[in-house]
């Protein structure tokens, strides 16, 4: 009996590193929320391409947390929608490039008012997210909406509980349209928010949006669109009002100047252009400048760059802007110069 | 092998083994303790370094200019336990009384569904918090509270908002622990002699002083066990509060008001945090700790002063 025992056991121990192992190569990446959708279908089909040779791992904790992983040296890549700054890359020995472009919209919950009809322009989110404006028959929302009846209905701001690169972009374009929120606020992946409650996450936002009649919170794209809220169109720089979808978050990125932005550094808030979506994001990967292990290095380039040209289809459906070829190709050549192994070129 | 299995089930081996195994536990709780203790201080120090017991009252959270203060989280946690005790106590005590004395066929049905209560996990009560309750609070109990009942005017209650906050925190809070502390309570009640109950009776006491002074009397410490276990869970129960209390870093003004408690802050904060603000979050889990190990001492204290009232050796 007991030897049995013992022999089921070490059965057990020996096909416990074969199951582990059922693929060649493991990458391990931890990052930002905001693309995880993307990453999720991107990890199972390059899986599905590979025969499941290899395997890619990305687990969505957060911006802020995938930096913390990657620094500690517990993931091989990490994804962030709050760039770091040239000084903060060198200070790491780290690396980053922009994977995706995608858009941070405001949703709303307001019953009488049709789905989508809601327009606001910079002074009236900044006054609503400032808790200047507290309620929805203020007129300075009524005027932007003439065609609509507000109900007097308090106005409740429902904004991420946790520390996020969604905040972060939509923090940034707040204090790039509002000096007042710019003063008192700040930018910042978390902020002293001035009114609202919070909720966890993209997911707990829409669920506190969907719940409660009167309010107004931030989300990605997808989000929205999964959790069935009305989406508010916001009036743009050059004094348009546009709608979001796929087409005006590539317009907002179409007059980035990338060349001039050293470590790929670039925020698309509050970009100039009459299809311009107003609060449009970068995600970006971080990888260490210096790899330890080839084998790995060299698979996880083949994977960023099946994701620049095969993977970019399941991006746009995912209503996610893929980066122009020209900037692809700059994120090659940035590659080229700036990644080695051990000294050598990775070669992918 | 056979030698082997023997040598391991000789009694006086095995009865040592099972004294060092037993042993080795208990003193594994207390080592337990002391590391996280040592765990949490180490952590938190550079927080105590640069805010100073003044963090304690600190009312302020703005991590772009990296200031905190413990204060909104503490005063959250102290009032929706609080708060949670006063609903899910008299409910819970009753419940038990009662369960003791049911017909054996429902007694036995409803002790049950108490201690599958008692097992469901907190996200569930947070999820039904969420898409239940809240709802209900905005629409129908806040303005039947405020309006109809017009408490507004009461300190504390003030305007009503937008169904998360204390007041709905609170009541999942209290649904929570209202079958732990009542399936424990059961436990003591049914533990007094029957003997003791029948000659209350006998001498024509009511249920009630026979529940008073004799059950109660007989149980009292299992009965604030039962309490303590309610409060040690109010008190650092995490998903199902974070979903409802709106999670806000202010002090509480009023019962409608969002706010947050120390586990919320723990658990919407910790995963990104770095520098002073991790610091932060350790210094705010020792605060919870303490309080815990606090409020233990506390009622420890209260039973050993009262001990010699109720007759105890």
């Amino acid at each position: 009996m007991k030897k049995n025992l013992f022999r089921t056991f070490a059965a057990l121990a020996l096909s416990l590193p074969v199951v582990a192992s059922a693929a060649d190569l493991t990458i391990s990446g931890a990052g930002a929320s905001f693309p995880a959708p993307v990453y999720r279908v991107w990890t199972y089909d390059y899986g599905q391409s590979t025969g499941n040779k290899v395997e890619i791992a990305y687990q969505s904790i957060g911006s802020g947390a995938g930096i913390n992983q990657i620094k500690d040296k517990t993931v091989d890549f990490a994804g962030s929608d709050a760039a770091l700054t040239k000084a903060e890359l060198d200070k790491f020995g780290l690396f980053q490039f922009p994977m995706l472009t995608g858009g941070v919209v405001i949703v709303v919950n307001l019953r009488g008012v049709p789905a989508n009809t809601l327009k606001l322009d910079q002074a009236a989110v900044s006054g609503i997210f400032l808790g200047d404006i507290m309620a929805w028959d203020d007129p300075a929302i009524q005027k932007l909406n003439p065609g609509v009846k507000l109900p007097h209905v308090r106005i409740t701001v429902v904004h991420r509980s946790d520390s996020s690169g969604t905040s972060f972009i939509f923090t940034n374009y707040m204090a790039k349209i509002s000096k007042k929120w710019a003063d008192t606020v700040g930018c910042g992946k978390a902020v002293k928010w001035p009114v609202g409650i919070g909720g966890q996450k993209n997911p707990g936002v829409c669920n506190n949006v969907a719940r409660v009649n009167g309010s107004i919170g931030y989300t990605e794209y997808t989000y929205a669109i999964e959790s069935n809220l009305s989406m508010v169109a916001l009036k743009n720089r050059d004094g348009k009002f546009v709608v979001p979808n796929p087409k005006t978050f590539s317009a907002a990125g179409a007059n980035a100047d990338w060349k001039n932005a050293p470590g790929f550094y670039m925020v698309l808030t509050d970009q100039p252009g009459a299809e311009s979506w107003p609060i449009t994001g970068v995600t970006y990967i971080l990888v260490y400048r210096d790899q330890k292990d080839a084998k790995k290095a060299e698979g996880m380039l083949k994977y960023f760059n099946w994701c620049f040209t095969t993977g970019a289809n399941a991006a746009l459906k995912l209503h996610y802007v893929p980066l122009a070829p020209s900037v692809v190709e700059m994120v090659r050549n940035a590659w080229k110069a700036d990644l080695s192994c051990g000294g050598a070129p990775i070669n992918y | 092998m056979t030698n082997n299995l023997k040598s391991i089930i000789n009694p006086a081996r095995s009865d040592r083994l099972f004294r060092i195994a037993a042993g080795g536990s208990a003193i594994l709780v207390v080592a337990l303790l002391a590391a996280l203790l040592i765990q949490l201080g180490v952590g938190s120090a550079p927080a105590w370094r640069k805010f100073g017991l003044g963090f304690l009252i600190g009312t302020g959270w703005d991590p772009v200019a990296n200031v905190y203060g413990a204060l909104p989280s503490i005063a959250g946690t102290l009032l929706t336990t609080a708060l949670a005790l006063i609903i899910a106590i008299p409910p819970a005590f009753v419940t038990a009384l009662w369960l003791v004395d049911a017909p054996p066929g429902i007694g036995e049905v409803l002790s049950q569904a108490l201690d599958l209560l008692a097992a469901i996990p907190s996200v569930i009560y947070g999820m039904w918090g969420l898409f239940i309750l809240v709802p209900l609070m905005q629409n129908r109990i806040q303005p039947f509270l405020s309006d109809t009942l017009h408490l507004g005017k009461i300190p504390f209650f003030g305007e009503y908002g937008n169904g998360f906050g204390f007041l709905t925190a609170s009541l999942i809070l209290a649904l929570m622990i209202l079958p732990y502390m009542s399936a424990v309570m059961r436990n003591v009640f049914q533990m007094t002699p029957s003997m003791l109950r029948e000659s209350a009776f006998g001498i024509g006491c009511t249920r009630w002083e026979t529940a008073k002074d004799i059950v109660m009397r007989y149980g009292i410490r299992g009965l604030l066990g039962g309490i303590f276990i309610g409060l040690g869970r109010a008190l650092g129960e995490t998903m199902a509060v974070l979903f409802v209390i709106g999670n806000v870093t202010t002090v509480p003004k009023s019962l409608y008001d969002s706010g947050t408690t120390i586990a919320a802050t723990l658990a919407n904060n910790f995963g990104e945090a770095d520098g002073i603000m991790r610091a932060v979050l350790f210094a705010l889990g020792l605060v919870l700790l303490l309080l815990a190990l606090g409020v233990q001492v506390l009622a420890q204290y209260y039973l050993m002063m009262t001990g010699a009232k109720r007759g105890e050796q």
